[in-house]
């Protein structure tokens, strides 16, 4: 699969896909290996093992210290997903959903960005928030339930946290529709577009609509699923009967999967796919293959639906190990480069428990303060009111 | 100075109220670090570990394991300063003092306490002023003065109880069921700060709507007697209905009110079937395997039922069809730390002896290990409760929903009994079988229990089925 001939007509010469009733044992053998390995498609430059190997189509040149800074990126925010699990457990947060395992699938991804692509999120995208610029303390006030997220969308280029499934895509569909429409596509100095949804949305009507919408008007629009293998408990085998990059042959656009603990194969697929897209040859889907190393939420027991050998198995698949092996076998990183990045994250960590147990509740009149860009008659009358009461407390402010 | 921290216990998912303490990690004197795990304790949903918040030494348990602890109750308290002197134990009438919530998140208003002392909880916790709950104790007045540990080192008694003792205001026993008084939230808010019992005021607000003047007038007046002389319960226990018991329950009803039970009893003399074990148990072939008499009722039961389909059958209602199966998912009911699980061996009927006597062994350690995963709890056919194994003789088991019939295994006994007209000393053994009479008839159920005894008395009838 890698040209987006082969992707938008099927193969005329192709076994009938392994959706038959009686597959052969060959197709038996491919599903198996196309459900735990990703398969033959399945793009990938750096082996779990840290051995760097060439793809045809997708390759990319990186430099020591972009690695380097890849590694570090993936470090930091592993530790504060770690931190950030620890905060919820002391009973600093009502929940928080982990990233464990999807750092090289959201790092990747994220830094294929540049600053004017714009990025739609769901709940789990703390990776990205990281590279846009996003503080990780900005997150904590949404899984508190103090706040709906507090950076400024626009001046970040990265949406608030959508907690619907799928929902983000439609929005997605429409801004990318929007920049199509208002000619900031067609060279290299286009604008794109990213979306990112899990496997278990593409269940949803909401991302069939939105694949649709992208597709019929050429919207500059990067479809990122990171497919970790469990939509809370339901294994990715009850969302679909083909791997889910091939669903994109059905709208008619291409589909790749792109090994999700390999941060740089993501960063080459999606560098590529937003390139494509700022020139005008959109929507793309990305399938990255992954796996959600902790629980769905801190609410969940995933002890309770799946085995642990799958967990054992995808732990020598590590994303941020085999990007140390390789740095050390290169001999572009150094152990005080790993100690430092180390010391780094621990302070991250520190910075993160100060914040959260000093968090200030937010006033009041926050719950109205953003929900209009200009002011609102009957916003505004309510909020009056609702201070008043608020104000009937003793002590002014609960 | 010695920095006393309480942690109280969080709410590990969303809205739960309690958690039970499966096991400590750490004791008094114990240094810890920030994110280390000093505890398990499971909820409603899962198992879960709970990091340290603080660095520091430990200076007590608060509970101790299967206890059950409301959410914001304090579980540890940690000095996080141990290298100053000593200093007074933080007074326990102000628990949640250094409790995460003191910056107000989440705090009473959505966990305002209702009548009969349910806590209306969304995500997050309320405060609570009591500590863990726990039965009462002889010397409970006297543990409001708290044991203060001289040096974290100083060997506190494990059962040592410190009550935070209830120095709030009386709260009269709470009345379940009662009626909800009438009262505008900042009202109710002001009572609860000064420890006010809406149920004892009387509203002079229109419709009888409790004002803060009524508040403010009864912390002024004397507080009426609330002599407790009726056992508030203490001596009782209220346990959740939740998770495993939740579902046995449900299933245990749906199944004793669809399917009418018929029970039969049938007492064996299984000396041949112990005499064969015993030789089959030196065999090489059998070498470390733990081979029970669950194995031989297991292959006996497989084999009756071959000649008895009806007992491996579905009544299926909604397709007004019975499902005869030419399989055999054989359940094996399991007592286990969580509760009554019912793993199934599939394909039973494939089995030789030996093999099933392994795939028993494999079920219950993995049962007992609370690892059965739902998806080995589904689909079986017919079940063996083993009640010999508690010493029991027999029993009437309720059917597993679905399933048309089960048979319960009693003790093993030596007991007289008839042999050629003389009493002797034998193995004895009572089967009890349970079915679904829409499915199973009298003649079937009887035949199918006297093949199953028969089996068991003679292993060698095998050699004619």
């Amino acid at each position: 699969m890698s040209s987006p001939e082969q992707w938008t007509h099927p193969e005329p010469d192709a076994a009938p896909a392994a959706t038959g009733a009686k597959p052969t044992a060959e197709q038996v053998i491919a599903g198996l290996r196309a459900t735990d390995e990703g398969g033959a498609d399945l793009v990938q430059l750096l082996t779990p093992e840290g051995e760097r190997v060439q793809h045809p189509d997708f390759d990319i040149d990186i430099t020591a210290e972009e690695l380097r800074g890849l590694y570090r990126d993936m470090v930091l925010i592993r530790r504060v997903d770690r931190e950030a699990n620890a905060l919820q457990r002391k009973g600093q947060l009502g929940i928080w959903v982990p990233l464990l395992g999807q750092e090289a699938a959201q790092i990747g991804a994220g830094r294929a960005m540049r600053p004017t692509d714009m990025a739609f999120p769901s709940y789990r995208e703390h990776g990205i928030a990281w590279t846009r610029g996003i503080n990780p303390t900005e997150l904590l006030g949404i899984f508190r339930g103090t706040d709906q997220g507090t950076w400024d969308p626009v001046e970040k280029r990265f949406h608030p946290y959508t907690i619907v499934i799928g929902n983000q895509v439609l929005n997605a569909a429409g801004y990318a529709m929007g920049q199509k429409f208002d000619g900031k596509v067609g060279d290299d100095e286009g604008e794109a577009t990213m979306c990112f949804f899990g496997d278990g949305a593409t269940s949803q009507g909401d991302v069939h609509e939105g694949f649709v919408w992208a597709a019929v008007y050429d919207a500059p629009l990067v479809f990122f699923c990171q497919n970790n293998q469990w939509a809370i408990s339901e294994p990715t085998e009850r969302q679909s009967r083909l791997p889910l990059y091939q669903r994109a042959r059905g709208y008619g656009f291409p589909g790749i999967r792109v090994d999700g603990n390999d941060v740089l194969a993501t960063l080459a697929v999606t560098k590529w796919a937003l390139d494509e897209c700022r020139h005008g040859n959109g929507p793309i889907l990305i399938e990255a293959f992954t796996y959600r190393m902790d629980a769905h939420t801190t609410s969940d027991d995933p002890t309770r639906y799946r085995l642990s050998d799958e967990l054992e198995m995808w732990k020598l698949k590590d994303p941020i190990e085999r990007v140390k092996v390789y740095l050390v076998r290169q001999q572009w990183a150094d152990q005080e480069f790993f100690a430092g990045v180390e010391a780094e994250a621990d302070e991250l960590g520190e910075e993160l428990r100060e914040f959260c147990t000093n968090m200030p509740d937010p006033p009041a009149e926050r719950i109205f303060s953003n929900v209009y860009a200009e002011g609102n008659p009957n916003l505004d009358a309510q909020r009056d009111e609702f201070l008043d009461y608020v104000s009937g407390f003793a002590g002014g402010e609960h | 100075m010695p920095q006393f921290k309480q942690f109280p216990l969080p709410d590990t998912a969303e809205g739960l109220t309690e958690a039970e303490i499966l096991t400590w990690h750490v004791k008094p004197g114990d240094t810890v670090t920030v994110n280390q795990i000093i505890v398990e304790i499971e909820t409603a949903k899962a198992a879960v570990e709970l990091p340290c918040p603080w660095a520091g030494v430990v200076t007590e348990l608060l509970a101790e394991p299967g206890q059950t602890v409301e959410v914001g109750v304090p579980i540890i308290t940690i000095d996080t300063d141990p290298g100053g002197s000593a200093a007074p134990a933080p007074a326990a009438a102000a628990p949640a003092a250094a409790a995460p919530e003191a910056n107000g998140a989440s705090s009473g208003k959505i966990g305002e306490e209702m009548p009969g002392g349910r806590i209306a909880t969304l995500v997050g916790y309320g405060p609570k002023s009591g500590a863990a709950k726990r039965r009462a104790r002889k010397d409970a007045p006297a543990a409001a003065k708290v044991t203060a540990p001289a040096a974290p080192a100083a060997p506190v008694a494990p059962p040592a109880p410190v009550v935070a003792a209830p120095v709030a205001p009386p709260a009269p026993a709470a009345a379940p069921g009662g009626y909800v008084p009438l009262a505008k939230p900042p009202v109710r808010k002001l009572a609860k700060d000064l420890g006010v019992d809406l149920r004892a005021l009387t509203g002079s607000g229109p419709d009888g709507v409790i004002t803060r003047e009524d508040v403010e007038s009864a912390v002024a007046a004397p507080a009426p007697a609330v002599q407790s002389t009726v056992d508030n319960g203490s001596r009782e226990r209220r346990v959740p209905i939740k998770g495993v018991r939740k579902a046995t329950a449900q299933a245990m009803v749906d199944s004793a009110f669809t399917a009418p039970h018929v029970t039969e009893f049938l007492t064996v003399d299984v000396t041949p079937m112990m005499e064969l074990r015993a030789r089959l148990k030196n065999a090489p072939e059998f070498r470390g395997v733990k081979l029970t008499p669950l194995a031989f009722c297991a292959k006996a039961v497989i084999l009756a039922a071959r000649r008895t389909p009806d007992v491996n059958a579905t009544w299926d209602a909604a397709a007004n069809e019975i499902v005869y199966k030419d399989y055999v998912h054989l359940g094996i009911a399991a007592a286990t730390p969580r509760g009554l699980v019912v793993p199934k061996v599939r394909d039973a009927d494939r089995m030789s002896l030996k093999e099933l006597a392994v795939a028993l062994d494999e079920l219950a350690t993995v049962a007992r290990e609370g690892k059965t995963s739902p998806a080995d709890m589904m689909n079986g056919t017919i079940t063996i409760t083993n009640v010999g194994v508690f010493g029991v003789d027999t029993g009437t088991p309720i059917l597993n929903p679905g399933e048309s019939a089960i048979l319960a295994l009693g003790a093993i006994r030596d007991m007289p009994w008839v042999v050629d007209g003389e009493i002797k000393i034998r193995k004895i053994c009572q089967l009890a079988l349970s079915f679904d009479h829409r499915v199973v008839d009298g003649q079937q159920g009887s035949q199918f229990l006297a093949d199953v005894g028969a089996l068991l008395a003679e292993p060698g009838i095998a050699m004619t089925y």
